[in-house]
């Protein structure tokens, strides 16, 4: 079984580091991966997106153009890839600054306020790690404790920042879970 | 060691390392300039040189003097950086010395732009600088297969005495995926006597070692040369690499595809099968020397009505394989040229009218 999910917003979101992430905790699950960034001559603010493909197979193309979920984290993003998520795909929305919806039927829409669950936790920074709980959550690709370790191990050098990543990922879930 | 999630260009630096590869030149240009990052980090670590040159061409000659001091040595660059380098690899192919060039291709010509290409197969496999030099080009269609090639580069470029091209693109370089790599070093080559201008005292051999490429007689640069040629024969009989995909059967049509694209076309084939098409793949990991008989035998399979060459230019990869297949099949082409690379569903496609 091949997933493909698409993280979107803006640059300095830090989407290719959920992505990263993501990444990380399918390959501690033993599946095949790839993460695909978009590069390009990009600016500050600009758009950033990636793509993680996993699958229990080893993976043909990297190159998808009609994703199973989506995280979007701005409205550019949402308006740009909602159209191509598969049907049943989950689509993930950062309602806090996005006012719009993805206006699919066909679609698992969830709305999170990272960026509001982000500052109550004190850091708007941490908006992007809401999100990954969120879709973790709710798309159960991946398990949450891998997520959790895989959280742990990307800010192993900076520890200090470990604790408020965890409490973001536990809110994100919960937002999930109570939708 | 386990697998590790890398992007390619820094999965490239750090096999480069695992080989023994302890010095680096480069000048930074998208989109590998992730592998001089990296290892403008690692090189300290391990006791290496990073050094980035004031140009390609600056690099290129690096290369070259390292060489032939006898140290291990690679660079990675992408399009137009190798076009400036391609000096620098004539010489160093004249004067019989080992060095790895990592191209992450992007698109050309000119500044082109910096999204995934092919479009610099025929620089690598027939030429780029002058005179009648050939590098060995490997082809990796990932992560993994980039790690491996390039491990496998620096004992092939000892072996031959003659600069290896790993031809990626840019999305092998921007992608991550797990990797695995070896644990343990490679040794020095056991040929360095050979060519390495190391110093008398440090030496077996009485004679001197020479690194030149300059040869005023006639007589002298006719042998040369056909010792060269005598070499890059001697590289198409042992050297030739290549996948072949869903050929053990029947097959209507062969796909013939080379690096990031030979996934995509690997996903159509698949899709086929689901159809009730089948459709063969050959994929090259060596460029030059090129499958030629293994192209012409799984064409010459009888129910292949076609054969096309999939690929990121605008038809390069082709006039080796119409050269390998001989007439015995029409020989098609597709390809992207702008960065784009083509879904699944688009190699579909194509290449379905050639089954009928």
């Amino acid at each position: 079984m091949q997933s493909e999910v698409m993280f979107a917003g803006f640059g300095g979101q830090g989407i290719l580091l959920i992505g990263d992430i993501f990444a990380h905790a399918a390959m501690e699950e033993g599946r095949e991966v790839a993460w695909i960034p978009s590069y390009g001559p990009e600016m500050r603010g600009g758009t950033a997106y990636c793509l993680v493909v996993t699958s229990d197979r080893p993976i043909g193309s990297p190159i998808i153009r009609n994703p199973m979920h989506l995280v979007a984290m701005n409205r550019p993003s949402l308006e740009k890839f909602a159209p191509m998520v598969k049907t049943n795909g989950v689509v993930v929305v950062n309602s806090s600054l996005i006012p719009i919806r993805a206006d699919r039927s066909d679609v698992d829409e969830l709305l999170v306020p990272a960026n509001d669950i982000a500052k109550d936790l004190g850091t708007t920074k941490v908006a992007n790690i809401v999100a990954l709980g969120a879709f973790v959550a709710r798309s159960k690709i991946v398990g949450f404790d891998i997520l959790r370790q895989c959280v742990k191990a990307m800010f192993a050098a900076k520890e200090k920042l470990i604790p408020i990543n965890l409490e973001a990922l536990e809110q994100g879930k919960k937002v999930a879970e109570e939708a | 060691m386990g697998k590790v999630l890398m992007k390619g260009n820094e999965a490239i630096g750090e096999a480069a390392i695992k080989a023994g590869c302890f010095n680096y030149f480069a000048y930074p240009i998208t989109p590998q300039s992730e592998v001089a990052e990296y290892l403008s980090r690692r090189m300290p670590e391990v006791g290496g040189v990073f050094l980035q040159g004031e140009s390609e061409v600056a690099v290129g000659y690096m290369l070259f003097g390292a060489a032939g001091c006898g140290a291990r040595v690679f660079t990675t660059s992408s399009s137009p950086g190798i076009s400036l380098m391609s000096e620098a690899l004539s010489y160093i192919s004249s004067a019989q010395l080992p060095a790895v060039f990592v191209n992450i291709v992007r698109g050309g010509p000119g500044l082109g732009g910096i999204l995934p290409s092919q479009a610099d197969y025929f620089q690598a496999t027939k030429g780029g600088g002058h005179g009648d030099y050939r590098l060995l080009v490997l082809a990796p269609d990932g992560v993994q297969e980039a790690v491996e090639m390039v491990m496998m580069a620096f004992p092939l470029a000892e072996k031959y005495r003659n600069p290896v091209m790993i031809l990626g693109d840019g999305l092998i370089g921007q992608m991550m995926e797990p990797v695995e790599f070896p644990d343990h070093l490679i040794s020095e080559p056991s040929n360095k006597d050979d060519w390495a201008t190391s110093g008398m005292d440090t030496r077996n051999r009485k004679d001197r070692n020479l690194v030149k490429s300059l040869f005023l007689n006639a007589e002298l640069l006719e042998e040369h040369n056909r010792f060269l040629k005598a070499k890059y024969d001697r590289m198409k009989q042992e050297e030739i690499r290549y996948e072949s995909y869903n050929t053990d059967g029947d097959y209507k049509v062969l796909i013939v595809s080379y690096g990031i694209i030979s996934r995509v076309c690997r996903t159509a084939i698949d899709m086929f099968k689901t159809e009730g098409l089948e459709v063969g793949m050959i994929r090259p990991q060596t460029l030059f020397p090129f499958p030629e008989n293994a192209i012409k035998e799984a064409v010459s399979k009888s129910g292949c009505k076609a054969a096309i060459s999939i690929e990121l230019s605008m038809g390069q990869m082709v006039e080796d394989v119409e050269r390998s297949v001989q007439g015995v099949c029409p020989v098609h082409w597709y390809g992207k040229a702008g960065g784009d690379v083509p879904t699944p569903e688009e190699i579909m496609g194509v290449v379905k009218p050639l089954s009928k």
